[in-house]
């Protein structure tokens, strides 16, 4: 019974860090209603820069700062250059952009910085919470923890980014509808730049989080396949769902894998996430906290 | 508006040429196709790989490099060669097979996948279009047989008798193999055909040995192997094996460490043996021990070279930083037995490029002694070779190396296998797959 406790709390704590990928998807899906196929790439640019920047001997907070002034700048070009061309056009035709601008940033990262592995140290400790392993048994891990907690935090603050304030309003507008929006004169082009910038923030926590448990490499960008499940129980335009849908994910997952993994052929997580999510899929199309869509005919 | 629309296609253009041209090593200018001889290189300098097929292409690249600059290529004749990066994409790598092959006055003599899934591919591609398919260190383990696979060279150590040899090696450190029975071992692999590969070899060794194997499959890319090492925590083996590519290497080293299995009974495959696979997992891969098939380092005399010689030049083809790591060495590597098949090819049928079928004959001929190694200046870098019709593998002897925090460090010497054991396996495998397809093997005398 401890045992599956603590696989289903490693899984909750995996999902955390899933959620944290699937965060930046949503942000943006919010504001524009586009599906960015490239926050994965944008983490892999995030967690390239930031690292590559400290083997330079830029201080740690320093390079924090420039990495992010670099997504802010990457987030105003990538809105003049992809967006601001296809405003009003098919939601499709904007999703299609940002498959081309994933494998565009995947090789800029890679072809400014460089294509090998890069190892990362934030400070934190992969190794077991004493405390709790003393008096349980239990092996949970100090970065695990640190991670979850960090989300917390930035959900917390993207929650009340959105929710208050004329920034927030503007951006549920925009999210409602482009051309309703433009017509009541907000600036449809300022705020998106500020969305990709806010997924741009998301992705270099993300990056360095996921950066120091595998190295700052190409992997780093396939996270987002584990945040796509994520986002399809969660909700597509929900921060709290991203944080529900991971936590069901993650648990999910993980006591599958350990539970009915040996008797089906084992290496089943990934398929079974998917799974999963497609189950909710069933009952709650728009997901558990999507917003739901009703359109006049 | 309109110079704006020119100077974007230009641009787009420009990055489409860009992405679909080959690196191509030729000098134009001096280019005689009756005095070159053109190898094809299989890369992958992109992608989640990259740190691997980076430093093999590189080594292998740099070695052909200083043969050109030190001795004007081999025998006069100057080697130049073509990159196709398929970025460990099998479709895509059949596809740079399909534009590589027929480069050169005679073709390509000998292709290098770099990829088991690749190698699969193109068993039968290579065999018609008659182009030695070598896979040093990887691919198919049964094409060992050559009776049965005579365009297919898996040479100087497979996987099986690599997983053998690492049951000899761990039954060394258990003080003998009697030890072994009743002992508990978990096969970590990737779940893929790369990392299913050695699963039959290590059924029949716990057959053979009594002890007990858990087979645990890794999705890829295997980021987050959380619920994989917490069945490790309750199965409780004695040891791990490492089976792993790329970012799903380094995860165990980390796992291990939270749940405090010790990374010194870790035993990982020479895949997951590169500075690249340690270096993410900082202090957590301490201690870690992988098969090894070459030396790392530049302290080898032929590494000094290249180094002084084509970096000294500025030809080099990676950072120069990355000349001596375990990648970049085994690029090298497998050049030097490319190369040494080529100027034996040359005794045979003169000085001049070489194409398929000649180079077939060179590879089943080729003896790479320890003097001839001395020779090259790869002493303690490769172990000899000797190939035969009847063996393709031509070694299958292992050595471990172990990760101390900054460096590999060897720790035994070469360790053989369980050749007999192994060779019945193949011997049934290729039989069966000669079966399958309708070959009648060879007729070749037992090496």
């Amino acid at each position: 019974m401890l045992f599956a406790l603590e696989v289903a709390i490693s899984g909750l704590l995996s999902g955390i860090m899933y959620s944290l990928v699937a965060l930046g998807f949503v942000l943006i899906f919010k504001a524009s209603g586009v599906f960015n196929f490239a926050q994965g790439a944008m983490v892999l640019c995030a967690a390239l820069t930031f690292v590559r920047l400290l083997e330079l001997g830029v201080p740690f907070w320093i390079a924090a700062g420039i990495t992010l002034i670099v997504m802010m700048v990457l987030a105003v070009v990538i809105e003049r250059i992809v967006l601001r061309p296809l405003v009003n056009q098919p939601l499709i035709i904007l999703f299609m952009a940002t498959i081309g601008l994933n494998f565009f940033l995947e090789g800029l990262a890679q072809g400014v910085w460089d294509a090998q592995v890069h190892g990362l140290q934030l400070g934190i400790d992969d190794l077991p919470w004493e405390p709790l392993a003393n008096s349980t048994g239990m092996l949970i891990s100090i970065f695990d923890l640190s991670a979850a907690l960090i989300c917390g935090v930035l959900v917390a603050s993207l929650g009340v980014f959105f929710h208050k304030g004329r920034i927030g309003r503007a951006l549920r507008a925009v999210a409602d509808d482009h051309q309703a929006a433009m017509a009541v004169g907000i600036p449809l082009q300022h705020i998106w730049a500020i969305v990709w910038a806010a997924a741009g923030i998301v992705a270099l926590v993300a990056g360095a989080l996921w950066g120091q448990r595998l190295g700052v490499q190409f992997s780093i960008s396939l996270v987002a396949l584990k945040a796509l499940p994520v986002l399809i129980l969660g909700g597509l335009n929900s921060i709290s769902g991203v944080i529900v849908g991971g936590l069901l994910i993650g648990a999910g997952e993980k006591l599958a894998e350990v539970y009915l993994g040996p008797i089906i052929g084992g290496g089943i997580e990934n398929w079974f996430a998917y799974l999963l999510a497609m189950v909710f899929l069933l009952f709650k199309p728009y997901g558990l906290f999507g917003e739901e869509i009703i359109e006049r005919v | 508006m309109r110079l704006k629309k020119l100077s974007l296609s230009l641009l787009a253009a420009a990055m489409v040429a860009s992405i679909g041209t080959p690196a191509v090593a030729q000098d134009k200018k001096e280019s005689d196709p009756t005095k070159e001889q053109f190898i094809p290189f299989l890369t992958y300098r992109s992608g989640p790989f990259a740190a691997g097929g980076s430093g093999t292409a590189s080594g292998g690249e740099d070695y052909l490099a200083l043969l050109n600059l030190r001795d004007g290529g081999i025998n006069g004749i100057k080697l130049v060669w073509e990159e196709c990066d398929f970025g460990y994409n099998t479709d895509r790598g059949v596809e740079c097979y399909e534009r590589l092959k027929a480069r050169g006055l005679k073709g390509a003599p000998v292709i290098q996948p770099w990829s088991t899934g690749v190698t699969y591919a193109l068993i039968e591609r290579s065999l018609k279009d008659k182009i030695p398919l070598v896979s040093i260190g990887y691919g198919r383990t049964d094409a060992t047989d050559g009776r049965v696979f005579p365009y297919v060279f898996p040479m100087i150590t497979n996987y099986w008798n690599q997983s053998s040899a690492k049951l000899r090696y761990i039954a060394q450190l258990e003080g003998g193999e009697d030890k072994l029975e009743g002992m508990k071992i978990v096969n970590l692999h990737l779940k893929h055909p790369y990392g299913n590969e050695t699963i039959p070899v290590w059924n029949k060794l716990a057959e053979k040995f009594g002890f007990e194997v858990t087979h645990i499959p890794v999705p890829w890319p295997g980021i987050d192997q959380k619920s994989l090492w917490l069945q490790v925590r309750q199965i409780q083996p004695k040891y791990v094996i490492n089976r792993n590519w790329g970012v799903s290497c380094t995860v165990p080293l980390r796992e291990a460490a939270r749940i405090g299995f010790p990374r010194e009974r870790i035993i990982g495959v020479w895949w997951c043996g590169s500075e690249e696979d340690v270096i993410p997992a900082g202090a957590a891969a301490k201690g870690y021990i992988t098969a090894a098939f070459h030396a790392a380092g530049r302290d080898i005399p032929v590494i000094q070279e290249i180094f002084e010689v084509v970096y000294g030049q500025m030809k080099g083809n990676i950072s120069a930083a990355r000349v001596g790591s375990v990648y970049y060495n085994r690029g090298v590597v497998t050049a030097i037995v490319v190369t040494e098949a080529i100027r034996l090819a040359h005794t045979k049928y003169g000085v001049g490029p070489i194409g398929g079928e000649e180079m077939q004959w060179a590879l089943e001929n080729l003896d790479i002694t320890e003097a001839r190694i001395k020779e090259i200046g790869a002493e303690g870098l490769m172990p000899p070779t000797k190939i035969s019709c009847f063996d393709h593998e031509g070694g299958g002897s292992v050595r471990f190396q172990q990760w101390d925090g900054s460096k590999w460090n060897m720790i035994t010497g070469w360790i053989p296998p369980y050749k007999d054991l192994v060779r019945e396996m193949i011997e049934a495998s290729a039989a069966k797959y000669a079966k399958e397809k309708g070959i009648t093997p060879r007729d070749c005398p037992p090496a």
